[in-house]
């Protein structure tokens, strides 16, 4: 179809005589997010107009965060796609139901050499027997994403904002370990979508393009966890709800360790103030409680973050690097808590 | 309802479809060719692993129904994660109806395989192990079924965990059955779970041997209905490798079977041969804790016809040394914390009671004497456990 539409823009092409031509683009391909199977190829979905996926379709919005997972300093480009004519909805708790056909598309990458170059693609696809969770890896040339199920490695050298040169094994999850992280109960879901976590400006763009409901009610947004200007307290949960909660809470990949750090948890013990381990091993690095009031340097939580040893650091999935910035963030709020 | 009828469903539109079997073997590029074949499986497919040792550079998972994996043998097909970058164990299962059986898992950075949510999964004649023998660096857990119904572990051996060899947790009808558990901190230990039975197995060189225990603060709890029968329990005398602030940590090296903060546990007909602290202890969980819905202490444990050999020559607890000094030079077998209710022992060996009169008191303050039961006393029967008849045919 699109190989059909290429060849009759080139034909009608030849007949233009004065307007430069504008090569009319195939729409997003609906067929491939809705029915069954795995499309090889970034492209068959037609999310983007380009090759190299800078330029999103008809459709298909950019939208921002207010906190972001890290994921070894890579940068992120989120993209949503709800087919024309329908809308997401926001539920009770302000997560959005986006309908069947919808898509949302998240590209990672780096700046090299000056040149921003993507390593992977990752979309989630809204079928009707729920969401499914795909890696798509981006060629050297990059000219075309190729789904890997299985995920992959690729060494990458950096600078990351802070000036620091970094030389890294990079993850491409696999289908699996996307799932890990998207799990509620055993099924797929999106993580970052939430009203509470999206900008305003995307909030603003979903209802004007009547991509979002207006009824979808307040909910207060979190912070930005790098904002300095907000309380240090609503800082850190904003961080550990965007990097941890996804498995953290009583129905993720997480729930069987009772550490459920979600922004809306009230238990202190539960956020894992003088909580003992479970099934840490040794990730417990030799400390009793998860959060030690006041030490940051006896607290499970800080061993963690700040090691990069498989069986040890957290997440499980996405980070070989520490998160210097993430830590430090953490790691003040845990020595401003009262002994 | 709806899930037996979509069963039914299933297996009649299953029945055209034969069940297809991918053989991945050992080679470069293993973990790509085999992560895609687990992922690329359909249910009713087996994955099998060919001879030889696959070095494995990231943690493998299974999130597909109805999938057997199996190798040559444990000592013929050998994942090894030696050289694993990421991920928190070894292999992930997230599936039901999942067999694992006939290969090994070697020196995973975190647990050797984890189920996660798997219902009727059964483990068969697996190895776990981490090569340099037990070390506090090694993964916590070698077998580690969590949060499932239905989990048969049987004729496995792990080795070294710093943590637990084959560990239950959260989980409901539970079968481990002819394991070897050999040089870990607990062989085998069954927590927060409901209707479990321990049987057969050997358990040797740990520093605890058999531990039935109950967690605060977890989504489940109130472990219960526990059956420790026909165990070879010997020389469980390995010094404590754990890493602190595990509750393992806290294990006495030369513990038999420790029973903590459960209810309705049989321990009867092991041999219970040369553990230094102790061959069974029953106790109630010490530390603080914040959780209402959380009884800490050990009900209605039933202790007989158990044969023991050698047992509290060296206890290592905090005055220990004194106490076994106070009993002639060894602590009586069976040792008791005081706490709790209904300890039924019908073996002729003596019980110390430790005399202690709240939870978390420290053992320096107890007032020891020999435990006096109220009458013979009967156990509450325990039914027997029964698993899916698919599971058993599994394991031929």
């Amino acid at each position: 179809m699109r190989t059909f539409l290429a060849a009759a823009a080139l034909c009608l092409a030849g007949f233009a005589v004065s307007a430069a031509p504008t090569r009319p683009v195939a729409p997003v391909a609906d067929a491939m997010i809705t029915s069954a199977g795995m499309p090889k190829k970034l492209s068959d979905f037609g999310f983007f107009k380009d090759a190299a996926a800078w330029q999103p379709n008809q459709g298909v919005e950019l939208y921002q965060l207010n906190s972001a997972l890290f994921t070894d300093y890579a940068e992120k480009y989120r993209y949503i796609y709800i087919p024309a004519g329908q809308q997401a909805v926001a539920d009770g708790d302000g997560v959005l139901q986006f309908p069947v056909g919808s898509a949302l598309i998240k590209s990672f990458g780096y700046k090299i050499d000056g040149k921003d170059r993507l390593l992977e693609t990752r979309v989630l696809l809204h079928r009707t027997d729920g969401w499914l969770a795909l890696p798509y890896v981006w060629n050297a040339e990059q000219t075309e994403a190729t789904l890997k199920v299985a995920g992959t490695r690729i060494p990458v050298r950096f600078t990351d904002p802070s000036g620091n040169e970094h030389d890294i094994s990079y993850a491409v999850p696999n289908k699996n370990q996307c799932k890990e992280c998207h799990a509620l109960s055993g099924a797929v879901v999106p993580i970052g979508p939430k009203v509470r976590n999206l900008s305003h400006d995307t909030l603003d763009m979903l209802l004007s393009n009547n991509m979002l409901e207006q009824t979808s009610g307040y909910h207060p947004p979190i912070p930005d966890y790098a904002d300095d200007g907000m309380p240090l307290k609503d800082r850190a949960r904003a961080y550990l709800d965007i990097n941890c909660a996804h498995c953290h809470n009583r129905q993720g990949s997480a729930s069987n360790s009772g550490l459920f750090l979600t922004y809306e948890e009230k238990s202190p013990v539960h956020i894992g103030v003088g909580k003992r381990p479970v099934a840490a091993g040794r990730g417990s690095g030799g400390f009793e409680f998860a959060i030690a009031p006041g030490e940051p340097d006896q607290s499970i939580m800080m061993h963690r973050l700040k090691s990069v040893d498989p069986g040890v650091a957290m997440p499980e999935v996405g980070r070989s690097l520490v998160h210097k910035e993430g830590a430090a963030l953490l790691s003040e709020w845990i020595a401003a808590m009262e002994k | 309802m709806i899930r037996t009828l979509l069963t039914a469903t299933a297996l009649c539109c299953s029945m055209p479809v034969l069940a297809k079997t991918i053989t991945i073997e050992a080679g470069a590029d293993a973990q790509e060719r085999l992560q895609e074949a687990l992922i690329l499986a359909e249910p009713g497919d087996i994955v099998e692993l060919g001879t030889g040792t696959f070095e494995l550079t990231d943690g493998l998972s299974l999130d597909v129904d109805r999938v057997t994996v199996r190798g040559a043998g444990m000592d013929e097909s050998i994942l090894s994660f030696a050289g694993q970058l990421g991920a928190g164990e070894g292999l992930l299962v997230t599936s039901d109806d999942v067999v694992l059986r006939d290969f090994a898992i070697e020196d995973s950075k975190g647990d050797g395989i984890k189920s996660k949510g798997a219902d009727r999964i059964v483990y068969h004649a697996l190895r776990v192990e981490w090569t340099g023998g037990p070390k506090a660096t090694n993964g916590a857990y070698g077998i580690y079924p969590v949060e499932a119904s239905d989990i048969l572990v049987q004729d496995s051996v792990v080795r070294g965990a710093s943590d637990a060899g084959i560990y239950v947790g959260q989980s409901k009808n539970i079968i481990v059955r002819r394991n070897t558990a050999i040089e870990n901190v607990a062989g085998i230990e069954i927590e927060n779970s409901f209707d479990a039975e321990v049987t057969e197995n050997l358990v040797t060189e740990n520093t605890g041997g058999i531990l039935v225990f109950d967690l605060p603060n977890l989504p489940q709890m109130g472990g219960h209905n526990v059956l420790v029968a026909r165990n070879a329990i010997i020389n469980n005398n390995t010094d404590n490798f754990a890493p602190e602030g595990n509750i393992v940590a806290g294990v006495p090296a030369g513990t038999g079977v420790m029973v903590m903060a459960n209810r309705n546990v049989q321990v009867v007909e092991n041999a219970i041969i040369n553990n230094s602290t102790s061959a069974v202890m029953v106790v109630a969980y010490t530390q603080s804790f914040d959780d209402a819905n959380y009884d800490p202490t050990p009900r209605e444990v039933y202790i007989a016809n158990n044969v023991y050999g050698r047992s509290g020559f060296a206890p290592d607890f905090d005055g220990g040394k004194q106490l076994a000094a106070a009993f002639g030079g060894a602590l009586p077998a069976i040792v008791y914390d005081g706490l709790g209710k209904g300890l039924i022992v019908n073996d002729t060996v003596p019980v110390l009671s430790l005399g202690l009169t709240k939870v978390g008191q420290s053992p320096t303050e107890a007032q020891p004497s020999l435990y006096k039961q109220s009458g013979a006393g009967e156990a509450v029967a325990l039914s027997p456990i029964v698993l899916p008849a698919s599971m058993e045919a599994a394991l031929k």
